[in-house]
């Protein structure tokens, strides 16, 4: 058998044991290789995606909670704020309601005190009028003992009575 | 030693071998020629070539010998052993007929139909045994271990396999790469485990024979042809967007190139396989053709380092030959992309 004329025999087992081979191998071997390897670029691949997604779900889920939170914060303030603004107007209307009830306890007191002393004046008065009357009867009781007296009484109150 | 008849033409051959790989080793050719006792470019030649035994080393039990198998339309098919063809000094007899003349088998004057089971043939099975051993136990793995992280042969081959799907077979086998990936993952492991194997001391030179080439070649031929589609076709024979008087030219240019593209992948594996065991033979050879020992641990250590880029031009060629395969069928089911 020369180098460069191949031989009969060669090529025919070439051929026979070559396609035997491949139609062994892949049925055998290319098979379930290429298939494992595909199902593991497809798992790989898979995990991968899935990772991405689960951050991306983190990422919005992060981003919600931040907006919630700022929401709540922004809420918060609110309700601060009219608290507040109730607090203050409660206050106020507190201090009103106090001085308008102070000044009307002032008020009734002093109504009150204007009554007694209206009446305490008329007491007075009349207390004034029968000790004047009791004296006035002591004097008279005293001086109209003669009639001259009594004449020059009874003239002078004559003379106011004009006079009035 | 005998009058070779065919020294002559093997020893052209040789030189024609080395001078097409571009190593020059002149020197060691013209003096192993003129050195008596050793005709080390029969030997090397007849290293590379196939035979009817295997030749281990010199004595009773360093040879193999191997089936013979030949059909003649006078006898039929006739199976014995090769041993049959030699004398107890390893002289070549005539065996019932049959005559073995420098490894072809006559009978009388007539050649016959040679179908043994040679060196060649042997490594082959061997090749074959050894693909579906590697590759049913990786097989075997890829079920067991389903789901889960590969482990033992399987890890080892499964980057192989990924390798070439991904980076040599899908890029360039067109849009119907997986249909052809069974095909050219054999391809591929055949050529690569043959150059291995081939390597190895005392084995034969599988993937640096013409023949074994050049069916594989041929089988990339009939699959690229096959499944050309009718873009591929109508390149060939009326190549579109050229002016009409050179489209003849092109269809004559077209068609010699549906030949030249196998032919060229089968001469590039068997010229670099082949090139690469004489090379090896030769530098081994060195000793024997100067008798020194100096000479001896030199070309020992050469030969360590040629054969390290031996094994490289195993994946290389065996890697080529599967890339230039799926360009080839890609190129005929590629899809209409430029007019």
């Amino acid at each position: 058998m020369d180098l460069l004329t191949p031989g009969v025999g060669l090529i025919f087992w070439q051929a026979l044991i070559f396609l035997v081979l491949l139609f062994v191998l892949s049925k055998m071997a290319w098979k379930p290789l290429l298939n494992s390897l595909k199902e593991r670029e497809e798992t790989i691949q898979g995990s991968l995606d899935a990772a991405d997604k689960a951050r991306q779900q983190m990422a919005s889920m992060q981003a919600d909670s931040e907006a919630l939170l700022k929401e709540a914060r922004e809420e918060r303030d609110k309700i601060l704020r009219t608290a507040q603004e109730a607090a203050n107007r409660m206050n106020e209307e507190a201090r009103n309601d106090a001085k308008k009830s102070a000044d009307k306890i002032i008020e009734d007191a002093k109504s009150v005190i204007q009554t007694e002393k209206q009446a305490a004046l008329r007491d007075i008065k009349e207390q004034v009028a029968l000790f004047s009357l009791e004296v006035a009867e002591k004097l008279m009781r005293k001086n109209l003992s003669d009639d001259k007296a009594q004449k020059e009484l009874t003239n002078r109150f004559v003379d106011e009575l004009k006079l009035n | 030693m005998t009058a070779f008849p065919n020294k002559n033409v093997l020893f052209r051959n040789f030189i024609i071998i080395l001078l097409f790989i571009g190593i020059s080793t002149p020197s060691v050719a013209a003096q192993s020629d003129k050195e008596e006792g050793v005709n080390v470019s029969e030997v090397i030649i007849h290293h590379v070539l196939d035979d009817h035994v295997w030749h281990f080393f010199d004595g009773h039990y360093g040879t193999l010998y191997l089936p013979i198998i030949v059909y003649s339309a006078e006898r039929g098919l006739e199976v014995f052993s090769s041993a049959n063809f030699y004398d107890e000094h390893h002289n070549l007899i005539p065996y019932n007929g049959y005559k073995l003349e420098h490894s072809h088998i006559y009978l009388g004057e007539e050649q016959v139909l040679d179908l043994s089971i040679t060196k060649n043939v042997a490594m082959l099975i061997i090749t074959a045994v050894v693909l579906l051993l590697v590759f049913g136990a990786a097989a075997k793995g890829a079920k067991r271990n389903a789901g889960k992280a590969p482990k033992g042969i399987q890890s080892f081959i499964e980057p192989i396999i990924l390798f070439v799907a991904d980076e040599v077979v899908r890029p360039n086998a067109g849009p119907k790469a997986d249909r052809f990936l069974p095909y050219l993952l054999t391809l591929f492991f055949f050529i690569l485990f043959g150059n291995l194997l081939g390597l190895l001391p005392g084995a034969g030179n599988l993937t640096g024979n013409i023949a074994v080439t050049m069916t594989l070649a041929a089988f990339t031929f009939v699959i690229t042809n096959l499944s050309g589609n009718k873009n591929y076709w109508s390149h060939i024979f009326w190549t579109p967007g050229v002016p009409l008087v050179l489209r003849p030219i092109l269809l004559m240019v077209e068609i010699i190139g549906i030949f030249t593209k196998p032919i060229a992948l089968f001469i590039r594996l068997f010229a670099a396989m082949t090139a690469g065991h004489i090379v090896l033979l030769s530098i081994m050879s060195l000793t024997f053709i100067f008798h020194s020992w100096i000479v001896g641990f030199g070309s020992s250590i050469l030969v360590l380092f040629i054969s390290l880029i031996e094994l490289l031009v195993a994946g290389i060629q065996a890697y080529v030959f599967t890339l230039f395969s799926s360009l080839y069928i890609g190129l005929a089911t590629a899809e209409d992309e430029h007019h």
